[in-house]
């Protein structure tokens, strides 16, 4: 039989590699995890990325600025109103023109219920990672209110395009607020449905308690940002560190944890649903009036080098602009979040059995069109 | 009252009037063959079904709703689909095993479905070692688990095979343990004089505390037996995609899901002949009404309904628990069930010595 490069990889007979992946219901899309195991034992990974590239950095540089906020909802397809503000607050900045604080107020409100409804899809997706598969339907359930919202104000569902430089598309809807405000209600007696199904369940705790440990140097070596990080103890939230749009008007606690095993990971994403509805519920009574887009001539930034970063659901997203002062970008770059949380996977988990990886690539929380933009 | 004794006897005695006496077995034989069978299918359809309609009680949603009133004709349709599949063959897989599995797993659920008592006089076969015969049979299956993934010649079917391999070898201990504190109390392995020696109550309620620890341990490892949630790792779709079926397609893994949906039955149905009294109605001691009122439940409705409560409670574990780790499930029958179910079984073999139970 012919050797094959994984042949030469392996170091034992009893050694043997599976293709977790592109296609296999944990890797949450087309993720390929090369996985050597020695009986249910994981040895090493090899992630390969790719499956899904499309040249969103490359297809950018021939669109303006506003016409590049369409590509951007579909790297981070969770996150579609950060990745949106992320682009809008770089523009604005290289502009140097600040928006109203009527828009601030609504695009920090946006940004919390995207974060809210990108955990409760994490949190369906992870309890059915271990094997809990009514934790997918009560997930779906309270995220489908947050979806009706964007759906009323923004008229679309999954990548809205509402945010673009210079302030929003249109003005929200009438009904925003007392939907809003609704939901906060409703999902603070939801929530606590979460842990009952879930955080408290024996086997539930078991199975994520000291799997999978990340120490705080190995979450800054790899660049492991947002929740993943947090539950490792690496302050990295960026909404507290370079406050951007309304969030230096709000209260709100930095959820950190130092055990950074899987358990906690899924901690702070808990918790954080939590401080999002307190920091949405301190925002959406008080939305003052202003203009929801800037008068602006053109959209350009003008030449030279600019960096925004925001914070995703997933963790932080910058964007890197260089321009030579035509309504395109020169170059631009994203720095994705899940790019760089992914890698850690082999330092993780390598060790744990194979129902263990699945647990901890749940708790990294990826999504695959962000690794491969 | 019910006793179905005298009909199947009036059919023996009609069978051997009329032919001669190896033609009236023939015959009687393949009545039988065919009465279980399509019981077997029409249960096992039905069990789906419910699942259907239990997982999605639990889960928001209405379930199978729109062929037939309530969706109840969903699962025969489901079952036309499958049969009119096609049947995919793997080019390097072992074809003679590949192709017999799914025939041991699905035979061995027959076989058992054989000896339990439905009613009075309602059994095909009446063993003196019923508990024995079931127990042996419905441990078959495992061998068709572990063909299936061998010969699929799947990395992932293998890992699901080895695992239902390790899994029911363990939990049969504590299965077999907790039936057999049962045994020792009724002195009798055959299940109509199991179900006789339960006339004055139950043994879940006459056998103490000691009956009721193996109530438990027997519903816990009978779920692992079966290979359901929390303890599908055999399966365990999102680690393994679906385990040691992942290469079958059309009818043969029709084969692995009825199969899985039988044996569940015959957990629960054991459960029932043994720990709630088979087909015995419920009695309370000195209450001669209730007691008249509950006798004209028929006994078949009384060991259906008693097993459908013990398969809910199945189906309720695995709509509401994460599935556990292999190491942790090997550990929680060596370390846990099997020496509490040895310790409870020295408990009653003292009760029952001194006659110290009701």
């Amino acid at each position: 039989m012919e050797e094959t490069i994984v042949d030469i990889n392996l170091k034992d007979k009893e050694e043997y590699v599976i293709n977790m992946g592109p296609q296999h219901p944990s890797t949450h899309g087309v993720l390929r995890f090369e996985t050597c195991l020695q009986g249910e034992k994981v040895k090493w990974i090899v992630p390969h990325c790719g499956y899904i590239h499309r040249g969103i950095e490359k297809m950018s540089e021939k669109l303006t600025y506003p016409q590049m906020i369409h590509l951007t909802d579909r790297m981070d397809y969770l996150s579609a109103h950060i990745n949106n503000e992320a682009v809008a607050l770089c523009v604005e900045k290289a502009m140097e023109v600040e928006v109203s604080d009527r828009v601030k107020y609504i695009r920090t409100i946006l940004a919390e219920l995207t974060r809210i409804a990108s955990h409760q899809l994490w949190w369906s997706a992870f309890g059915m990672d271990l094997g809990a598969l009514t934790t997918f339907f009560y997930g779906l359930r309270d995220r489908e209110k947050i979806l009706d919202i964007f759906e009323e104000t923004t008229g679309s569902r999954l990548t809205q395009s509402y945010i673009t430089p210079g302030g929003l598309m249109h003005d929200v809807h009438p009904n925003f607020q007392k939907k809003v405000k609704e939901f906060c209600k409703y999902f603070r007696t939801k929530l606590p449905e979460y842990d009952e199904l879930l955080t408290g369940n024996v086997i539930f705790r078991e199975r994520t308690i000291g799997i999978g440990y990340m120490s705080k140097e190995d979450a800054i070596d790899f660049g492991v940002t947002g929740p993943s990080g947090r539950g490792s103890g690496f302050h990295c939230d960026i909404r507290k560190i370079e406050p951007y749009s309304a969030y230096p008007k709000v209260n709100f606690n930095e959820i950190t944890f130092t055990e950074g095993d899987t358990y906690h990971r899924y901690l702070v994403r808990i918790k954080e649903m939590w401080e999002s509805l307190s920091i949405i519920e301190q925002l959406v009574d008080n939305i003052p009036q202003g203009p929801i887009m800037l008068e602006l001539k053109a959209i350009k930034a003008p030449k030279g080098d600019f960096y925004q970063r925001v914070e995703t659901a997933r963790g932080e997203l910058g964007v890197y602009i260089v321009s030579d002062g035509a309504p395109q970008p020169a170059r631009i770059h994203f720095r994705t979040p899940n790019f760089s949380n992914l890698f850690i996977i082999n330092k993780i988990s390598a060790g744990h059995k194979i129902a263990d990886l699945v647990a901890i690539s749940g708790s990294l929380d990826l999504v695959i069109p962000d690794i491969d933009r | 009252m019910y006793d179905f004794a005298p009909l199947i006897d009036s059919i023996n005695t009609w069978l051997n009037g009329h032919l001669s006496p190896l033609w009236a077995g023939i015959v009687s034989m393949v009545l039988l063959g065919v009465a279980i069978l399509a019981f077997y299918a029409v249960l096992g359809l039905y069990l789906v079904y419910a699942e259907r309609k239990i997982c999605a009680r639990m889960q928001n949603r209405l379930g199978p709703n729109r062929v037939g009133p309530g969706g109840l004709f969903q699962t025969i349709a489901d079952l036309i689909k499958l049969l009119l599949k096609e049947l995919i063959y793997i080019q390097n897989a072992d074809a003679l095993l590949f192709n017999i599995a799914p025939f041991i797993v699905i035979v061995a659920s027959i076989m058992a479905i054989g000896s339990i008592p439905f009613a009075k006089g309602l059994q095909a076969v009446d063993l003196n070692i019923g508990v024995l015969y079931i127990l042996a049979i419905s441990s078959m299956g495992v061998i068709g688990v572990l063909i299936a993934g061998w010969a699929s010649n799947n990395k992932y079917s293998v890992i699901g095979a080895m695992r239902s391999g390790a899994q029911v070898i363990s939990y049969e201990l504590s299965v077999g343990l907790a039936l057999l504190c049962i045994i020792t109390y009724a002195g009798s392995m055959q299940l109509s004089e199991i179900i006789k020696s339960q006339e004055d109550g139950w043994w879940l309620f006459k056998g103490h505390i000691p009956a009721v620890i193996a109530f438990v341990i027997y519903l816990i490892a009978g779920t692992a037996e079966t290979n359901r949630g929390p303890f599908d790792l055999a399966e365990a779709e999102s680690e393994l995609t679906a385990g040691f079926h992942t290469e079958y397609s059309g009818i043969k893994f029709a084969f692995f899901f009825l199969a899985e949906y039988m044996n569940m039955f015959i957990i629960a149905a054991l459960a029932t002949t043994l720990f709630l009294g088979g087909w015995l109605p419920f009695h309370i001691y000195n209450f001669t009404f209730f007691n008249n009122l509950m006798d004209y439940i028929p006994p078949v409705i009384w060991f259906f309904t008693k097993t459908a409560f013990v398969i809910y409670v199945m189906m309720w574990f695995k709509w509401t628990f994460p599935r556990l780790r292999i190491d942790q499930l090997l550990a929680l029958e060596w370390k846990y069930l099997l020496p509490i179910s040895l310790l409870n079984l020295m408990v009653i073999s003292f009760l029952t010595l001194m006659q110290w139970h009701f």
